[in-house]
């Protein structure tokens, strides 16, 4: 992949490693989409330079530079007239391919942003907010560009589907390591993508320039501290692992079991773990108050899930929400390993690096 | 009524240089140079202001100018002003095609410019960031887009034309035009009558063979998505809850 990437805009100097996620954050008017716009060349830059692998971006031809950059905007972009897979296809054409190419080339992809093949053929207008930003980001990807430029690609659809858009953005970066600039203005969306976030303030200029855990844990000043928002301590948990945690065994029951059974397995305590059939944790019931076998209905949610190797913050969180404050870990397949309690975590966290120290 | 249908039944009416086919065919002539004139200055010009975004006001002052002018009115003013410098029945047809062509070019350019114009900026953005050049955009995508309003400028033109075209009559030219014009020397309301039913008829059939053109044409993801039950929204994957 490329060496190297280096950014420049005005006042601003960025350099952008290769292969990695850098997020453009920012209030509105600080100049994000226009930084972003200025490495293809959507905006033309009235002077300085912007280099990618060491080559100004100035001399090469315009829809050359553009073909070799995968984009994706808010709105999706999509052409209304063309299927979803001729969508997908666009750049391989304009760079002539050939459209059988181009076609094997973009079912491809269909299936690598998790859309159903049966999508193909139909328009744009047919598909929900977020299977169009999925098409977008494939179209982006069609040529393979290894730059890719993404303008609050996540911000116009409901809160769940960018989570899982989110998700799965990371998942296919894992697997492809494209040098990625990514611009939003949702703190917590860069935090979360982020390998590196640049901070903008109104005006274009450059707060910080940092990994995610080290600007929660040491904001360069107030404007930064304060466009991060509340709760920074606790959010940059996330960013430390635990692996030192003493997990406690918990005696559990499976779903179904008579109240005498439940009270048995408890032993006196007043919250006990009820397991599904698959042996994964399913919620909390109260043995006294129980009148007849278990039933999912009667379960207590409340309790979120850690998992072994996770952050300080999910195990934290995980002790916090228990309503028995016994916090509930699983490993990777979602079966039972053991439980946390809150003063475990906090040791771990006094015991640990300072957060944020590299 | 039964005038009406006297007239209709004669063969006589239908047959010959001056029977039903023979002035269809000549109506229809007239308003296809008109359209195909129209067309030609028109879109490309509408095409271009939508791309461009240049020359919006005045072209849009000039054609609701267009719009306003008489066109019985014009079309004398034409053949006293052009008609003595050509020959033979172009004198009278020149000047009839020409103020056609001054009441289709109208609709056809709002409808060429609209829908360039009307073109989601983000669908343009897009283009031109993955690499599309000017002429690029425009052919692979504002047109593509504008189809659906391109078509409805050149209905509503032909609509207009095909109406309008009897006045060619008035200036002693053919056309269906002749029906009314002849029929009123002749006080044959019958033959006016029969006139005015062929021109509606006519101008019917034109705009179904566009419609039939424009749903070959035009994309079906243009649609409206209530347009069809193939065009529903697939339902989004369940997230999964952890």
């Amino acid at each position: 992949m490329y060496p190297g990437g280096t950014t420049a805009v005005g006042g601003l100097s960025l350099d952008i490693p290769t292969g990695q996620i850098t997020v453009l954050v920012g209030p509105s008017g600080c100049g994000k989409t226009t930084s972003l716009r200025m490495i293809n060349r959507m905006i033309e830059p009235s002077s300085g330079l912007v280099a990618i692998d060491g080559r100004d971006t100035a001399t090469l031809e315009v829809n050359e530079l553009r073909r070799s950059i995968g984009y994706v905007i808010q709105s999706g972009g999509l052409f209304p007239h063309q299927s979803i897979l001729d969508n997908i296809a666009t750049v391989p054409l304009l760079l002539g391919w050939g459209r059988a190419k181009a076609r094997a080339r973009a079912h491809e992809l269909l299936e690598l942003v998790g859309l159903d093949p049966a999508l193909a053929k139909r328009y744009p207008s047919q598909l929900s907010g977020g299977q169009q930003q999925r098409v977008g980001v494939a179209r982006a990807l069609a040529a393979d560009p290894p730059v890719m430029l993404l303008d609050e690609p996540f911000s116009a659809v409901d809160p769940v589907v960018r989570a899982q858009l989110q998700d799965e953005f990371l998942r296919l970066q894992a697997e492809l390591g494209k040098t990625i600039v990514f611009v939003t203005h949702d703190i917590d969306e860069a935090i979360k993508l982020a390998d590196l976030v640049a901070v903008l303030r109104v005006g274009g200029t450059l707060a910080q320039f940092d990994a995610p855990a080290r600007l929660l844990a040491d904001p360069a000043d107030d404007f930064v501290a304060d466009f991060l928002g509340r709760d920074r301590g606790y959010r940059a948990l996330g960013f430390v692992a635990a692996p030192g945690l003493p997990i406690s065994a918990e005696p559990t029951v499976p779903l179904g079991a008579t109240p005498a059974e439940a009270k048995q397995a408890a032993a006196g305590a007043d919250w006990l773990l009820v397991l599904d059939a698959a042996g994964a944790p399913a919620g909390w019931v109260e043995p006294a108050r129980l009148l007849a076998p278990i039933t999912s209905a009667e379960l207590h949610r409340g309790g979120t899930l850690a998992r072994v190797g996770g952050s300080l913050r999910a195990a934290l969180d995980a002790a916090l929400s228990a309503p028995s404050r016994r916090g509930v870990i699983t490993d990777d397949a979602g079966g039972l390993v053991g439980t946390v309690r809150a003063q475990d975590v906090l040791v771990e966290i006094e015991r640990g690096p300072k957060t944020g120290a590299p | 009524m039964n005038l009406l249908w006297e007239w209709l039944a004669d063969p006589n009416n239908w047959s010959g240089p001056e029977g039903v086919w023979a002035r269809l065919i000549e109506h229809l002539s007239y308003s296809l140079v008109t359209l195909v004139i129209a067309a030609v200055v028109g879109i490309p010009l509408g095409l271009w202001i939508g791309h461009t975004g240049k020359g919006r006001l005045t072209v849009v002052n000039l054609v609701n100018g267009m719009r306003s002018v008489p066109t019985l009115g014009l079309l004398f003013v034409a053949v006293l002003v052009v008609g003595p410098l050509l020959a033979g029945d172009v004198a009278f047809l020149g000047p009839a095609i020409f103020v056609l062509v001054i009441l289709a070019i109208p609709p056809i350019l709002a409808g060429a410019y609209a829908g360039v114009e009307g073109v989601d900026p983000g669908v343009r953005d897009a283009a031109r960031g993955m690499g599309m050049g000017e002429l690029q955009v425009l052919t692979k995508v504002e047109i593509p887009v504008a189809l659906p309003l391109i078509f409805s400028g050149l209905r509503s033109a032909a609509l207009q034309v095909v109406a309008t075209a009897t006045i060619a009559a008035s200036v002693s030219v053919g056309g269906l035009g002749r029906f009314l014009i002849d029929g009123q020397a002749y006080r044959d309301y019958g033959e006016m009558a029969a006139g005015a039913l062929l021109v509606a008829l006519l101008a019917v059939c034109v705009d179904l063979v566009f419609a039939a053109v424009q749903r070959l044409v035009v994309s079906p993801g243009l649609a409206a998505p209530n347009d069809s039950p193939r065009l529903r929204a697939a339902p989004q994957p369940v997230p999964a809850t952890t």
